[in-house]
């Protein structure tokens, strides 16, 4: 007993003695190594690189530069690498970096073999890793963990979007062109459920690899299949030759092309000649109201184009991220992730935004129409709003989700 | 009627598809066969010059207006000449060393032609329109072919034959097989083997180039275009034999057919057929179809 009694008298007089040193040298003990890194892991050189690559990197500079450069005067660095598009060479560089290189959060995840790999090596290592530009379920259902945030967008939301309103339409029957990975596999699964759900059928799929040229004899099965809304479960260079091939094949009128994900690079790609018409589902465009234009001007100055939704995504993420290291007054990752998913998100990407306990970042998703060339009016005007899908509807509700931090799973 | 459940309308449009694609890799693996025959340089920057040319294509016509038709002819013909700007500056110090430095020297072009691309003009790519004579299709019964297509298997059919003529018909080409075979005789006769030997490899590289701008309206002008085909193509080319012309003109032509109805019946098995037929070939005819057993 007295042993306990002198540790009390010792911490309260030492408590009081220097009161305002001793709470400064907590702040800096609370961050490991004295600072706080993100590293964003992207692909800097492959087919998805228009994507995010070298902008999502600047996107995540610009977040820390706007909150100062430091968190309670610990310095925070940003580290970038390239993954290749390999789930192995990505899940290699995460472990490195947050095992050797103090990396405290990796950012951006292009790619969702990636993805769900350095999820799991972040699960392991409990560290955190927040996907902005992949779209795999899974993510927040079976390999869902406390340190990982599924934050922009995902497959449900895409399915939610895209895939409703056209059955809505009158769309009901589908046949699928799917890159044939995990991104596209997922993807179709989630929106031949809501064509399923919706009463609508689906007849068929082709599944090609990553990185085809060309689509012409897929266009010529989709042709044949006879549906009516031909679904491109693919993003990014795929996306844009499939668009082009069905274009080229006369595959409209009496099909339609629907591409499920679609970037706002994309459409730049294809140009409005080929893309007018098409309906796609992204969390942010540029030109939405004064908060995005502010932030997409600086980001054009910064990089020479307009940033997407992944940029847009790795900005917000990165900024709620070192709130949340604010607020809980250290890097520790499960300190952290209860602040993060404790405060909410207001910025010009999302509004009263939150994170369920799975890691879903909750927060509305936008429906828009590609314009055609004459109702385009300057640089860069190119998307229309259709509708807006609250957050609760457009991404899974949480009893479905097959997470195992939720109650009963 | 079906053919194990597929229709055969089905299937005819396949083949047309595949010879399509056929077309391009005749092309492109006539160059490469042509390249290795007489330089025996496995030339690794062959997609890269495919990709070279859809490029050249795209900036002539974006900043300098050039018609369609006009690109067709200028730029393979730039893009040979740069190939042998580098064959006459890089290529040239490596005969007869082992290949490897050949093969090093020639994937370390794609890289810097690639990368370079890449940094300049992004990953997914510019569009690229399709000349307005040839938009639209035409219905062949069994599919609707764009006209487009129609277009690239007659001019790609026109050149392989064209090639061919000049190299097995003329005397320009008898010099040239006859600098492959006995090169300091040939010299002997006077004839100025390093010079044809660069022309060589301007054709070559002129080829892909033309196969470019070919693929231009087709597959979308993007940095990594041709690294996707080239290891095609070089299955192609051994497939054929090593340095046979007429071996890539059929190989190429017949392994896009292959390809085409695999992807009818077993899509996901498309980007690896031509390597089992590679392994089947090798295994039963090691020279490849259309080769020479040495010896």
């Amino acid at each position: 007993m007295p042993a306990k009694h002198s540790f009390k008298t010792l911490a309260l007089s030492s408590a009081l003695l220097g009161l305002g040193g001793f709470t400064s040298a907590m702040a800096s003990e609370g961050y490991s190594d004295g600072v706080v890194r993100i590293g964003v892991l992207t692909d800097m050189s492959g087919i998805y690189t228009d994507l995010s690559g070298e902008a999502a990197v600047e996107a995540v500079r610009m977040a820390v530069e706007d909150f100062g450069g430091e968190v309670d005067g610990v310095p925070i660095e940003v580290l970038h690498g390239d993954h290749r598009n390999r789930a192995d060479t990505g899940a290699s560089r995460a472990r490195e970096w947050y095992n050797n290189d103090g990396v405290d959060m990796i950012n951006d995840l292009s790619n969702s073999g990636v993805a769900l790999a350095v999820a799991a090596v972040a699960d392991e290592l409990q560290r955190h890793a927040i996907v902005n530009s992949s779209s795999n379920i899974g993510l927040t259902n079976d390999y869902c963990s406390p340190f990982v945030t599924h934050y922009t967008y995902d497959a449900y939301s895409l399915a939610q979007g895209t895939g409703q309103s056209i059955v809505e339409d009158g769309g009901d029957t589908w046949f699928f062109l799917t890159v044939d990975f995990a991104f596209g596999i997922g993807l179709e699964e989630q929106v031949s459920q809501v064509v399923r759900n919706a009463g609508g059928q689906v007849v068929g799929a082709a599944r090609h690899p990553l990185d085809t040229t060309d689509f012409s004899s897929y266009a010529l099965q989709a042709q044949a299949s006879g549906a009516e809304i031909i679904g491109i479960a693919s993003t990014g260079a795929d996306a844009i030759n499939a668009i082009n091939a069905l274009a080229e094949f006369g595959v409209t009128p009496d099909q339609r092309p629907a591409a499920l994900l679609l970037w706002y690079d994309d459409i730049v790609s294809l140009g409005l000649e080929t893309a007018q018409g098409l309906m796609l589902t992204n969390a942010f465009y540029w030109d939405a109201n004064d908060q995005t234009r502010e932030f997409s001007q600086r980001f054009y100055e910064r990089t020479g184009r307009m940033p997407n939704m992944a940029h847009a995504g790795n900005y917000s993420s990165t900024m709620h991220y070192l709130r949340a290291v604010e607020a809980a007054g250290t890097d520790d990752a499960t300190a952290v992730s209860e602040k993060m998913r404790e405060l909410e998100i207001n910025d010009f990407f999302a509004s009263g935004g939150y994170i369920r306990p799975n890691g879903r970042m909750v927060h509305d998703q936008y429906l828009w129409e590609v314009k055609s060339p004459e109702e385009s009016e300057y640089d860069y005007d190119f998307l229309r709003l259709l509708a807006t899908i609250p957050g609760e509807d457009a991404f899974q509700p949480l009893e479905e989700s097959t997470c195992h931090l939720l109650n009963g799973n | 009627m079906d053919i194990f459940g597929i229709p055969i309308q089905a299937l005819l449009g396949q083949l047309m598809l595949g010879i399509v694609n056929g077309s391009f890799y005749a092309v492109l693996s006539l160059g490469l066969a042509i390249i290795f025959g007489v330089l025996k340089i496995v030339n690794f920057a062959h997609g890269a010059f495919f990709m070279l040319g859809a490029f050249t294509a795209f900036l002539l016509a974006q900043y300098m207006g050039l018609d369609y038709w006009v690109t067709l002819l200028v730029a393979p013909l730039l893009v040979a000449a740069f190939g042998m700007v580098f064959e006459f500056l890089f290529l040239r110090r490596l005969y007869g060393l082992d290949p490897i430095y050949g093969l090093l020297l020639t994937f370390s072009l794609v890289l810097v032609l690639e990368g370079g691309f890449r940094v300049a003009f992004g990953s997914s790519g510019q569009p690229f329109a399709t000349p307005e004579q040839l938009r639209g299709t035409i219905n062949l019964g069994f599919m609707i072919l764009p006209l487009y297509r129609g277009f690239v298997i007659a001019s790609a059919l026109l050149v392989c034959l064209a090639t061919w003529f000049v190299i097995e018909r003329t005397s320009l080409g008898a010099s040239l097989r006859a600098a492959t075979e006995r090169s300091e005789l040939t010299q002997a006769f006077g004839i100025n083997v390093p010079r044809l030997i660069t022309l060589t490899y301007g054709v070559g590289v002129g080829l892909a180039a033309f196969a470019g701008v070919l693929a231009a309206p087709i597959f979308h002008v993007n940095p990594s275009m041709g690294s996707s085909l080239v290891i095609i193509i070089f299955a192609v080319v051994v497939i054929g034999g090593l340095g046979s012309i007429m071996g890539a003109i059929v190989t190429g032509l017949g392994l896009g057919v292959v390809e085409g109805f695999t992807r009818v019946f077993y899509s996901e098995f498309s980007s690896t057929i031509v390597f089992l037929v590679m392994v089947l070939v090798l295994l039963l005819r090691p020279a490849g179809l259309f080769g020479r057993e040495e010896g």
